[in-house]
């Protein structure tokens, strides 16, 4: 077990590449779902504060 | 026509537009775009004179020699047609061999000998285990072939 | 079986399709990589030359793919914005775009760890590597642009130029390798030869594509969602969407 995480001695190497797409995946994954539901929830908003009438003070910050 | 069919002959035109810009700037630049010279460029003088350049090739088998007590090493880069002394100070990566790439930044001393100051190997799109290594070069060994997998590579233009 | 696949060029219909086609690329995007990594990580054998470092080659050629055929795909749907005038064709430039720098900066990020241990160097300015930088750069681009202009129909036309000039940038990639003198080798698999590497290596290598493709494709279309919601909520069926309470 050990020696799989040495890598034959490019463990940094390796595993800094493979680490970064992992972090890149799942980064991306949460914050996709995090505009899905932000997005929705903006609607919402909307729709109960009546019309579009407001929507960038809504929306600051929000939706990526 | 349609106004429709009118967007696409443009985007179209533009596109081919764009290709042809680029088409010419790259061929402008060309030499530039080049990111090491072989030493059959080098002994044409098409690499610069004044300035540091790179040169590529394959290290010469046999040519490798360490000066003792130092990191200084000397080899010889070759593209089959030419071949060009090179001296180095300092560590050479691990894919670093004779019979393979390798491309050397520095520049031309009064000596025509290559001052290197960065020395990087140059790999080939070749993978295999260990073991396919082995029979292909037990097989050259036998049939007396050279093994220069990368050759192509380090051919001149 | 006759289908109307204009249907789906409406916001309306398409929202739903592409949740169930973005759950179900995601799933086979988490299969394939488990397989992929598997072989990759373990099955695989060491390369003769380059020891295990060479392991980066089943997440750097992926990413480098995808980044060039993410970009293809937006200058398409870029292409087919500004001829039809299409909103919904615009929708899928734009949430192509992030994705598509992800790949490249991740391409760009795995390489220079395989080029540490391999060549000696994490970054030299030769071909291939340059023009992938750019490619980074025109994805990051095409996103400012769209911050910078207000309205969303004029950031569409606009990012679609952009899209379609720099889309010149992506054969430039593919054949640095073989029109100049580069650091970087050439290529291991093409359409015109035989693979260069074992059996073992490729297999774990095209499953590892697979599950870059799905991934793409199920990032792109959960993104697409978001950005129907955000720029059509004004219409009555996002408003209906809503009092359904979740999305369908």
């Amino acid at each position: 077990m050990t020696s799989f995480f040495e890598m034959g001695g490019y463990a940094w190497y390796v595993w800094m590449a493979y680490g970064a797409v992992a972090a890149a995946v799942v980064a991306e994954t949460f914050a996709l779902r995090r505009r899905g539901h932000r997005a929705l929830a903006t609607a919402r908003m909307m729709r109960e504060a009546g019309g579009d009438a407001d929507m960038d003070a809504i929306d600051s910050g929000g939706a990526r | 026509m349609k106004p429709r069919t009118r967007r696409f002959v443009w985007i179209g035109a533009g596109l081919v537009a764009v290709a042809a810009a680029a088409t010419l700037i790259l061929s402008a630049f060309r030499s530039n775009l080049v990111f090491f010279f072989t030493p059959s460029q080098v002994y044409a003088h098409e690499a610069p004179q004044s300035r540091p350049f790179r040169i590529g090739g394959l290290v010469l088998g046999g040519s490798l020699e360490r000066v003792p007590g130092t990191l200084t090493v000397r080899f010889k880069v070759t593209d089959t047609a030419a071949t060009v002394p090179v001296t180095y100070t300092g560590l050479l990566p691990d894919l670093f061999k004779e019979g393979k790439g390798v491309v050397a930044q520095g520049a031309m001393g009064a000596d025509g000998t290559f001052h290197a100051t960065q020395v990087l190997a140059k790999h080939d799109e070749n993978y295999m285990p260990p073991e396919a290594k082995a029979a292909i070069d037990a097989a050259h060994a036998h049939s007396g072939a050279m093994s220069m997998p990368s050759l192509h590579e380090a051919r001149a233009q | 079986m006759i289908v109307n696949w204009f249907r789906y060029a409406s916001p309306v219909s398409f929202y739903p399709l592409a949740g169930r086609l973005a759950r179900g690329f995601g799933a086979l995007a988490a299969v394939f990589a488990a397989i992929g990594l598997w072989i990759g990580l373990v099955a695989a054998p060491t390369d003769a030359t380059q020891g295990d470092a060479y392991r980066i080659i089943f997440i750097h050629v992926p990413a480098a793919w995808m980044a060039m055929i993410v970009y293809v795909a937006m200058a398409l749907w870029s292409a087919v914005a500004l001829g039809l005038n299409a909103r919904l064709s615009a929708m899928m430039a734009q949430a192509l775009a992030p994705t598509g720098a992800l790949m490249a900066a991740l391409a760009l990020w795995s390489g220079a760890f395989w080029g540490r241990p391999t060549w000696g160097t994490y970054w030299a300015w030769d071909a291939r590597m340059t023009s992938t930088l750019i490619l980074l750069f025109l994805y990051l681009g095409v996103i400012a642009l769209r911050q910078a202009i207000d309205d969303p129909r004029r950031a569409d036309r606009a990012c679609a130029v952009l899209a379609l000039v720099g889309v010149v940038n992506v054969p430039i990639i593919y054949f640095s390798v073989q029109w100049w003198n580069t650091l970087h080798q050439g290529s291991s698999i093409s359409l015109t030869a035989a693979p260069k590497m074992a059996m073992l290596m490729l297999a774990g290598l095209l499953v590892m594509t697979a599950a870059a493709w799905c991934y793409c494709i199920a990032a792109s279309l959960t993104r697409v969602r978001a950005i129907i919601v955000e720029r059509e909520r004004g219409s009555g069926w996002v408003a209906s969407l809503i009092d359904i309470g979740t999305s369908p």
